[in-house]
C-alpha cells in the first residue's frame, strides 16, 4: 500500500470511525455513549471527503451531527439514569446473529465483485459534481421517483410527528 | 502535482528542497496564515467590541494600557492565562476540557473557505456555503457538551435553552444562504462573489439579507437574542464552571464568531471584494472585504447595546411563525421569479460574468416582489400589533373591573 496523504486520512477516519463505534458500545454513560457516536460519524464524513463525494460529507455533518445527534442528546437528558449504568445488555445471542449477518453480507458485498473482476465504476464518472448530485434527483433516468418518495415519506413523518405532539385541548 | 505546486512551493523547489516537502512545507504556511489571521484578529475585535460598547453607553472605555487601551486584551490574556485553572470535581473531566476548544474550532474552521481576495482563499471548496453550515453546527455541540460535563443545573438550563435558540435559527439561516447560492448557481463563496459582479445581491433581495441578518445575530446569542449569557436569569449560563483561559475560549470564539459574520454577510450579500479598484491589487480588494465586513460588525454591535433581551417564549415563536415562514417564501418566490424571467430572456443566464446593464431589469423585478413581501408584512403586523393591544386592554379593563368590585 502506497503511502500518501489519502492512505493516513483512510487510517485516522478509520479510528475515528471504529474507535467511535466501539466507544459507543462499551461506556457506561449515555451522554459519552452519544459523543461517541458523533465521532464515528465524523469519521463517516472523513471517508465521504477521501471518496471526493465532499457535498455529502457536508450533508452527513449538518444532518448527523447538528441534527441527529443534538437531538440524541435531548433525549438522554430525559433518561432516568444518564451516568454509571448498571444493566447490563442481556440478548448477546439475537444481537450477536443479526450483526454477524450485517458483517458476511458486507464483507461478500465488497470481496466478491473484487476477486470476480466486476468491479463498479468509480462514482466520479457519473456524479462528478454537486450540480451533477443535484440534476440526477431530477432527471427521469436519474432518482426522480426515490427522491419524491423520500420527500412524501419525510413530510408524513414531520405530520405524525406534530400529531403526536399536539396539545390535544389547544 | 504540478499545478498545485506555485508561489512559495515553486521557490523552495528552486532552491533545491524535494518536491512533496515543499508542496507540504507551503501549505503548512498557509494554513498557518488562514488560521493565524483570525486569532490575531480576535485581539484586536474584543477592543473594539468594548470601545464600540462604551460609547454607546456613554462611557470611555479602555483607555489606561497603551495607546487609547488597545493592550487592554493583552493584559487581560495575561489575566485569564495565569487564573487558576479549576475543573470541578464532579466534571466529565475529558469533555469539559474538550468543549471550549471545539467551541472555539467551529469557528476559525470557518475562516478556511473564505476568500480574502479573488487570489487569496484558504480552499475554494465547492459546497463553501455548505460547509459554513455544517461547520457552524459544531458550535452548538460545544455548548451541549460543556453546559452537560459541567455538571451543574444552571449550566445545564442554559445551554438547553442557548442550544435550542442556535438549532432553531439555523432554519431561517440556511434558507436566507440558499438564495445566494440559488442566483449564483454554486456554493463555492468565491463564485458567489464573482456572481455578483453586476449586482450585489443585496438589491436582488433585501429580505433575504436581513432573515440572514438576524438569524446571524442570534446564532452568535447577541442581543436581543442573548439568551447565553442571560446573567439576570441563569448567573452565567452554560460557562458558568469555566473559569481563566478556557472561559476566554468561549468568549474568543463568540467576538471572532461575530465578526466572521460580517465578513460572510460581505461575501454573499455585498460583494465581497468589489468596489472601485479591486482588480488593480489584491490589497484593495482586501480593504473592500475588510471595510464592508466591519460596516456590517458595526451595526451588529450598535444593535447588540441598544435593545434589550427578549424571552425565550418570544424568541421562539419570532423564529417558527416569522423568519421560518418567511424565509421559505422568500426563497420560492425568488427562485421562481428569476426562473420565468429567465425563460423570457429579461435575465442573464448565468449571473457569472453578466454586467450592471444586464442585471438592471432582474434586480428592478425581484426588488419589486420583495417590495411587496415587506409591504404585506408590515401590514400584517400593524394587524397583529393592533390585536395584541385590543385584548392587553380589554384584560386590563376585566382587571380594573375585578379591582373596582
Amino acid at each position: 500500500m502506497e503511502l500518501n496523504a489519502i492512505t493516513i486520512g483512510f487510517v485516522v477516519f478509520t479510528i475515528f470511525t471504529l474507535g467511535g463505534g466501539i466507544g459507543v458500545v462499551t461506556t457506561r454513560n449515555l451522554f459519552q455513549g452519544t459523543i461517541w457516536l458523533m465521532v464515528s460519524l465524523f469519521g463517516v464524513a472523513g471517508y465521504f471527503v477521501l471518496l471526493s463525494a465532499p457535498f455529502l460529507a457536508a450533508v452527513q455533518v449538518l444532518v448527523y451531527i447538528g441534527a441527529i445527534a443534538i437531538l440524541i442528546t435531548f433525549a438522554v437528558m430525559l433518561t432516568r439514569s444518564v451516568t454509571r449504568i448498571k444493566e447490563r445488555y442481556i440478548r448477546i445471542l439475537p444481537s450477536f446473529i443479526v450483526s454477524l449477518a450485517l458483517f458476511l453480507i458486507l464483507l461478500f458485498g465488497v470481496t466478491v465483485p473484487i476477486f470476480s473482476g466486476h468491479l463498479p465504476e468509480s462514482a466520479p464518472e457519473y456524479v462528478a459534481s454537486t450540480r451533477d448530485l443535484g440534476a440526477a434527483l431530477v432527471d427521469e433516468n436519474g432518482y426522480v421517483v426515490p427522491f419524491l418518495l423520500a420527500s412524501v415519506l419525510l413530510t408524513a413523518a414531520m405530520i405524525g410527528a406534530i400529531f403526536i405532539a399536539r396539545d390535544e385541548s389547544a | 502535482m504540478d499545478e498545485l505546486c506555485t508561489g512559495l512551493c515553486s521557490v523552495l523547489v528552486e532552491a533545491g528542497a524535494d518536491a512533496g516537502l515543499a508542496q507540504f512545507l507551503s501549505l503548512l504556511v498557509g494554513v498557518l496564515l488562514v488560521s493565524g489571521v483570525p486569532l490575531i484578529t480576535v485581539i484586536l475585535l474584543i477592543w473594539i467590541e468594548r470601545k464600540v460598547a462604551a460609547r454607546i453607553q456613554d462611557r470611555i472605555g479602555p483607555n489606561r494600557v497603551g495607546p487609547v487601551g488597545l493592550l487592554q486584551t493583552i493584559a487581560d490574556m495575561i489575566k485569564l492565562l495565569s487564573k487558576e485553572d479549576i475543573t470541578p470535581a464532579a466534571a466529565d473531566r475529558v469533555l469539559y476540557n474538550a468543549a471550549p476548544l471545539v467551541s472555539f474550532a467551529s469557528v476559525v474552521l470557518i475562516w478556511a473557505v473564505i476568500p480574502f481576495t479573488p487570489f487569496h482563499y484558504g480552499v475554494d471548496l465547492e459546497i463553501g456555503a455548505l460547509y459554513f453550515v455544517a461547520i457552524a453546527s459544531f458550535g452548538a455541540l460545544a455548548i451541549m457538551v460543556a453546559g452537560w460535563a459541567s455538571n451543574n443545573k444552571y449550566a445545564l438550563l442554559g445551554a438547553f435553552r442557548v442550544v435550542s435558540l442556535l438549532v432553531s435559527y439555523e432554519v431561517p439561516l440556511v434558507f436566507a444562504l440558499l438564495l445566494p447560492v440559488l442566483l449564483a448557481g454554486s456554493m463555492s463563496l468565491l463564485d458567489i462573489v464573482n456572481a455578483q459582479t453586476g449586482m450585489w445581491f443585496v438589491a436582488l433581495s433585501p429580505l433575504a439579507f436581513v432573515i440572514f441578518y438576524i438569524s446571524s445575530q442570534a446564532e452568535t446569542g447577541r442581543a436581543p437574542f442573548d439568551l447565553i449569557e442571560a446573567e439576570s436569569e441563569l448567573v452565567a449560563g452554560f460557562n458558568i464552571e469555566y473559569s481563566g483561559m478556557k472561559f476566554g475560549m468561549f468568549f474568543a470564539a463568540e467576538f471572532l464568531h461575530v465578526f466572521t459574520n460580517g465578513i460572510l454577510m460581505a461575501l454573499l450579500f455585498f460583494g465581497g471584494w468589489m468596489g472601485p479598484l479591486y482588480y488593480e491589487s489584491p490589497l484593495i480588494a482586501f480593504a473592500w472585504l475588510g471595510a464592508k465586513g466591519g460596516l456590517i460588525y458595526f451595526t451588529t454591535l450598535w444593535l447588540r447595546n441598544t435593545v434589550p433581551r427578549l424571552r425565550i417564549d418570544q424568541i421562539m415563536a419570532f423564529n417558527w411563525k416569522f423568519l421560518v415562514p418567511l424565509s421559505i417564501a422568500n426563497v420560492i418566490l425568488i427562485s421562481l421569479a428569476l426562473k420565468i424571467m429567465q425563460e423570457l430572456g429579461w435575465a442573464p443566464r448565468d449571473l457569472m460574468g453578466a454586467s450592471f446593464g444586464q442585471m438592471l431589469p432582474t434586480t428592478f423585478i425581484l426588488l419589486v416582489i420583495n417590495g411587496f413581501m415587506i409591504l404585506y408584512l408590515l401590514g400584517m403586523m400593524r394587524k397583529r400589533g393592533r390585536e395584541a393591544r385590543r385584548e392587553s386592554q380589554i384584560a386590563q379593563a376585566s382587571l380594573a373591573q375585578a379591582a373596582a368590585d
